[in-house]
This record gives structure tokens, sequence and C-alpha cells, in this order.
């Protein structure tokens, strides 16, 4: 417990400089936004929990979580979760020597002989962006250069690059795939994707909340309107939930790791509670902001979009809870409340 | 345009881990319940602290030192922190145990008199606390002061050497079977400009001449309810709590203690176990009960996140109101899922199992989003905390 202080104090530092960087860069443009990662890459922010070796400034899991939380907040259009969390953490445990610039990564099946692969890996987070786009096949993790690969732009519902990755060539590098990284390359995809998640809960309320302040019907602000107030009230019940769901799975996976049933759980229930909270917020922020927050004209869709994308990403809410469901089940009655104090 | 998003409140502090000390203490409380239930001494049930009064195990409790854990030892108790105390107070309600007759003055009273109390006060009652032979009851609502507590009519009126109450109050659980209350009254006249100004607390045995009990039946039939009527009932001055006139500060800052502990989310936990029970070794509902415990595993952290605030000496008003509306909405939401996927009715007159469980549950959970304030209130607390009013 000695450290917690000077944590809480570290972490409300970068709090306060991710929320600046992210602030300062917040548009409603679409597509990668270099500037704001040649900013991340000079802050440190870029790579945060990667090795020294590997690039990275040694931050942990929670701080990463506090980054992420303000690049959700602030619609940062940058491949955050795929160039520190997952695609980083990938080709560091492989051994592969890391390529600069943002990067993606994707788990999929390719066909790998020596170093020549072939296949085609759909939905891939900002391919056509990335400096280095990172796989992880049954066996092998390879490196695709993007100028050996043929990108096919698509996107999510927020306009975020979701693009087709064809590969049938030399790859930059093939290692074997480290003992378990499937399974932590899931985990840590949907423990990023949470943190984004809680990070556009908030800033969608924040946006209600402003404009339930400004907006005049019947004579006064809408947000002296009870029926305004306790809808707002609902939509914050449902960010604290996210909130503390997602820094909670940080602080497990940054405490007992990824491989720990306990990381496993948290994960999987922050996932979910996030995806949960991103339906309700995203409904209520609408029916507050009324037939403006509908149209291309506001800002409220640069976070209501994304929840509604990413909520189904990395493992959709219904997807962790079956996968929790399964686990509670199999433990039966007596194991249920072990699980949840885990 | 987003540069300048809103800042918003603290919805929910940061994260708290419980200290690795408390792994032992959890431990010892698991064996001791997997003894207790092996005796059969009692049947797990919902909603225990309303409605599980059982003294044997309340002073088996304080012979263990599971009562009065944050009460200093010159009281009787045993200065651990409220963390240890969380984690005894969790394994408790997960396990449908009847915590009832010691729920209010240990969760309370006991915290309450040390810090509004006099020496004589907490010499007096906390030692009896600790060892679980003490009970207390809370008197705040009345007849027309329910949401509203400065519609609160009793009235103590000075006489020689003390105060004489005369009024009445209502849904008082466990007035039949405790030794005392705190009971909130008027010192002074109701004043429209500050509503909340002249109500003060006092302790009041329920045993004074003048107090009467009579019984108010819940929807189950059982009695935990009461109306307390004072007839001019004699309160000596040592019996004040605290200030007289700062009643309703007083009973507000123990707000966030009484929110946001495990009570308001595991009042249906023994339901879920019974339902995870009966689908165990089924296939299709994994989606459903996985939702539950995904809420249910996030509510714990929030609790937890409050509680460790509480701990270092913060008041979370905002976040406990969160975690209380948010949990008392989770309580209800187990008999729904409940219903969903086990298609066996609810019987109040089965002894345990599912039937049981989910009649009880059903009859109880409208008590759950109103008790300790409703929660259209805590709505009100959350927007105010928001800047909406």
């Amino acid at each position: 417990m000695t450290g917690a202080g000077m944590t809480t104090s570290v972490n409300a530092e970068l709090q306060e400089l991710a929320e600046s960087i992210f602030g300062d860069a917040a548009s409603g443009d679409t597509g990668f936004d270099a500037a704001l990662w040649r900013t991340l890459e000079e802050t440190g922010l870029a790579r945060l929990t990667l090795p020294a070796a590997a690039g990275g400034s040694e931050g942990t899991l929670e701080d990463s979580a506090v980054v992420l939380a303000a690049a959700g907040a602030h619609a940062a259009r940058v491949p955050l979760v795929e160039t520190d969390l997952v695609g980083g953490w990938l080709l560091h445990a492989a051994g592969v020597p890391l390529p600069d610039g943002p990067l993606t990564a994707a788990a999929g099946s390719l066909e790998v002989d020596g170093t020549t692969v072939r296949g085609q890996l759909r939905r891939v987070p900002w391919a056509r962006a990335a400096a280095g786009v990172v796989v992880l096949t049954d066996a092998h993790v390879v490196l695709l250069d993007p100028g050996a690969v043929e990108v096919t732009e698509g996107t999510n519902v927020a306009e975020e690059p979701r693009d087709t990755v064809s590969v049938d060539g030399p790859a930059a590098a093939v290692a074997p795939a480290p003992e378990g990284a499937a399974a932590e390359l899931r985990l840590r995809a949907a423990l990023g994707r949470a943190q984004l998640l809680a990070g556009a809960a908030r800033a969608a309320l924040s946006a209600s909340v402003r404009y339930a302040g400004e907006r005049v019907q019947f004579g006064r602000p809408i947000a002296k309107f009870q029926a305004v107030q306790q809808q707002l009230a609902l939509a914050a019940g449902e960010v604290a939930a996210a909130s503390a769901a997602a820094s909670a799975a940080a602080r497990a996976a940054a405490d007992t790791g990824f491989a720990a049933p306990s990381t496993r759980f948290a994960v999987a229930a922050a996932k979910s509670r996030t995806g949960e909270a991103a339906g309700a917020v995203a409904r209520i922020a609408h029916q507050v902001h009324g037939a403006i927050g509908f149209t291309r004209e506001h800002d409220l869709r640069l976070w209501t979009t994304r929840l509604w994308a990413w909520r189904d990403e990395d493992g959709s809410d219904a997807d962790w809870n079956r996968e929790l469901g399964a686990t509670v089940l199999a433990a039966g009655p007596d194991g249920l409340w072990p699980l949840i104090t885990g | 345009m987003t540069a300048t998003v809103h800042r918003l409140p603290e919805l929910v502090p940061p994260p708290t881990e419980l200290p690795a000390r408390t792994a032992a203490l959890r431990a010892d409380v698991r064996a001791f319940l997997a003894e207790e239930r092996a005796a059969g001494r009692w049947t797990p049930r919902p909603d225990v602290w309303l409605s599980g009064w059982d003294e044997r195990f309340s002073r088996e409790l304080g012979r263990r030192g599971w009562l009065g854990m944050t009460i200093p030892k010159e009281y009787g108790g045993h200065g651990a922190s409220a963390l240890d105390r969380y984690v005894v107070t969790e394994e408790l309600l997960a396990a449908g145990a009847p915590v009832a007759a010691h729920w209010i003055a240990d969760r309370q009273i006991g915290p309450t008199l040390l810090r509004f109390g006099t020496e004589e006060q907490r010499q007096r009652f906390l030692p009896g606390i600790a060892k679980g032979e003490v009970y207390f009851g809370i008197g705040m609502s009345e007849p027309d002061a329910g949401s509203d507590l400065a519609g609160v009519r009793t009235k103590a009126e000075r006489v020689d050497g003390g105060w004489e109450l005369t009024g009445t109050k209502v849904w008082t659980s466990g007035a039949h079977r405790a030794h005392a209350f705190f009971a909130l009254a008027r010192t002074s006249p109701r004043d429209e400009k500050n509503r909340h100004a002249g109500l003060s607390q006092f302790i009041v045995l329920l045993d004074s001449p003048g107090v009467q009990i009579r019984p108010i039946p819940l929807l189950t039939g059982a009695h935990h309810f009461n109306e307390v009527v004072f007839d001019r009932v004699f309160v000596p001055d040592d019996m004040v709590l605290g200030e007289i006139g700062a009643g309703w500060k007083q009973v507000t800052s123990e707000l966030a203690f009484e929110r946001s502990g495990p009570e308001r989310f595991l009042s249906t936990f023994p339901l879920l176990v019974a339902l995870v029970g009966e689908l165990a070794g089924t296939s299709g509902a994994e989606r459903e009960v996985g939702g539950l415990v995904a809420r249910l595993w996030t509510l714990r952290r929030m609790s937890l996140a409050v509680a460790g605030a509480l701990e270092s000496g913060e008041a979370p008003e905002l976040a406990a109101a969160v975690v209380k509306e948010l949990g008392t909405r989770y309580e209800n939401e187990v008999i729904d899922v409940a219903r969903l996927l086990v298609s066996i009715p609810p019987d109040p007159g089965a002894e345990s199992g599912f039937a049981r469980l989910l009649a009880d549950a059903v009859l109880h959970a409208p008590g759950f989003t109103l008790r300790g304030g409703t929660n259209e209130v805590l709505r009100g607390i959350v927007a105010r905390g928001l800047g909406l009013r």
C-alpha cells in the first residue's frame, strides 16, 4: 500500500498530459492523425507499456488505462492499443525487433512457408496507416511490411479504418508464436478497448450535461427538468460502472499478469460492462441532444459512433458474457462467490 | 470543439485492492460459515440484513471478533480497518447468513457513537455492540416524513434534566427486539427557509415508559417493521446524541457509509447461487448468467473503491449514491434473469431451494430501491453532483 499514493499522483500528472495532448488534437476529421502520432512518440506515450529495449517507456497497464481513457474521451485517431498493447507487445515477446511508427495487429490464419506468407485478414484496424502489420497465426508471429501487402479500405461505424489486408509474398519477419500468445492477445485487445469505451462514455455524458445546461425549451434549460436529470443520472451510473470496471481490470492485469484466471475474469467482465454501458450512454446522450446530435453537424457522433463500434470489437459484451457464464456454470453454485472475490 | 470537454466530477474513486492480510480473515469467515451451514444452524435467505434475526449467530460473530471491528480496543472493539470489516460483511451477506440482529448496530450505530457520542455513551453501548449482544434500530421515517426528512414531526420538548419525546416513527426494522434506537426529532419549530434546521438525535431505550411498539407486517407476513409511538417519553440529557440542532448534519454525514456497502447489491445473491445450482451442467444460459456476473463483479469493484476512499478519510457521497442506485436495481435484475432462465414458480411455503429463495426475493424486492434513500432521490443527488440542479 505504500506506493498507492505515489501511483495516484503520477497518474494524475499522466492524465493531465494525456488530456492536453489529445484535447489539442481533437477534431471531427476522419483518418489517421499523423501530427498527434508524432506528439505521442515524442512524449513516450505511443509505446507506453513496452520495455525500453523495444523503444518503450516501461509504463504499467494502469498508466496505459489512464492514457487510453483520455484517447477515447477525445476520439483520438491513432492506433494506440494496436501499437502498444497488442502489436508491439507481440513482436517483442516473439523476439522480433520493432519497426518505427504506428503498428497494427491481428490474429488470423495465414499460410506460412519459411518467410513466405499468403492469406487475407479482415477488419484490421488502421492497416492503411501502419508501418507494420503484426499477425498472430496458429504457430507464428508474422510482421508484414505495408509495401508488401494489398490493403482494401473499410471502416467501422465510427469511420475508423478497418481494412482488409491481403498478402502473398515475403514477410518482413517470421518467428515462432510464444506460448499462450493467442489468449493474451485477446485479453490485451479487450482491455485496451474497454479503456477507450470508458473514456468515450465519459465524454458523451459530459457533452450531454453541457448541452442540457445550454439548450432552452419551455423557457428554461432542459437540465432543469427532472425527467432529463434522472436520465443523465442513469447515464452517470453507467459511466461510473464502465470506468470502475475498466480501471479494476487494468489493475488486475498489472498486478497478476494476463495468465492469472482472475485477470481473465476481470478483463471479460470489464469488456462486457463497458460494452453494456456504451449502448445505454449513447442512447441517453442522443435523447438529451435531440435532433442536432443525430446529425454530422454536431460532435456528439464522435463519441457515440465509437461507443457503438467499440462495444462490438475485440469481443462484444455478449461474447464475453458467454465466456463468463461458462466459467461460472462450470464452477457451480459454491464456486460463484470465490470467482467474484478472486 | 472536443478540446473543451466539460469537466465531470469524480463518479467513482480509483480502484482499491484489499490488503493481503484480509485473505486469511476471509478464509476464517468462510470456514466458519461452512461449518454453521453443515450443522444446519440456518438456511441461506435473501435480504438477510432485514429478515435474518438470530441472536445466537450475532453473539458467535462477536465472540470471534467479527463485530465492532473498527471500534477501538478501549471500547471492546478490535481497532481493525473498514476494509477488514468489508471482507467479513460481504462474506456473511454472500452466504445469506442471519445478520439482522446486529446489523444496524454494527454498521452505523458504532461509527456514529464514535463520531458524535459522549465518552459515557461509548462506554455504555460499544462493548455490547462488539459482543453482538446489544441491538439497535433507526428511527428516522415517520408517516409524513419519508424521502423528505424535513417533514419529521416527532417533537422533543425541554423538561427538567432532559427532553420529552412525542410522536410516531414507522418502518423501524427490529424495534420489537432491539434495545435502543436513534430517534430524529424536532427540537425547534420548522423553518421554511432552513428546512433541515432544528432537528436533533436522541438515543431512546425501547423499554422506556411511554414507548409503544406495534408490528407492521411485510408482504411476506413476517414481522420486521414496526410503528414506534412515543407518548411523552423522557430522554435524559446524557442520551442526547451529538449536538442539539445538528441532527440533519449528523444523519447525512453517515450516508456514504450506509449507501455504498455490499448490502446494496448482494440482497438477492443467494438466489443467484441457487440459479447457478439449477443451471449447472446445462448449456444455453451462459450469456445471461455471464451478464449478471459481469455486473456484480463491477458493482463490487465500485463499492470497494468507495470503501477505500472512505478509509482514506474522503466522503465520496456522489459515488456512494451511484453504487446504491445501480446496486439495488441489480438486485432486482437477478430476479428477472432467474425467472427468465428457470421455470419454477416462487413458493413461499418451501423450506429452501430456488422456489423459496425466489419467493422471498420477489416479496422483498420493492424495499431494495426504497430504503436508505429511494432511487429517484439518489438520481437527484447524482444530478446535483453533475451540476444539473
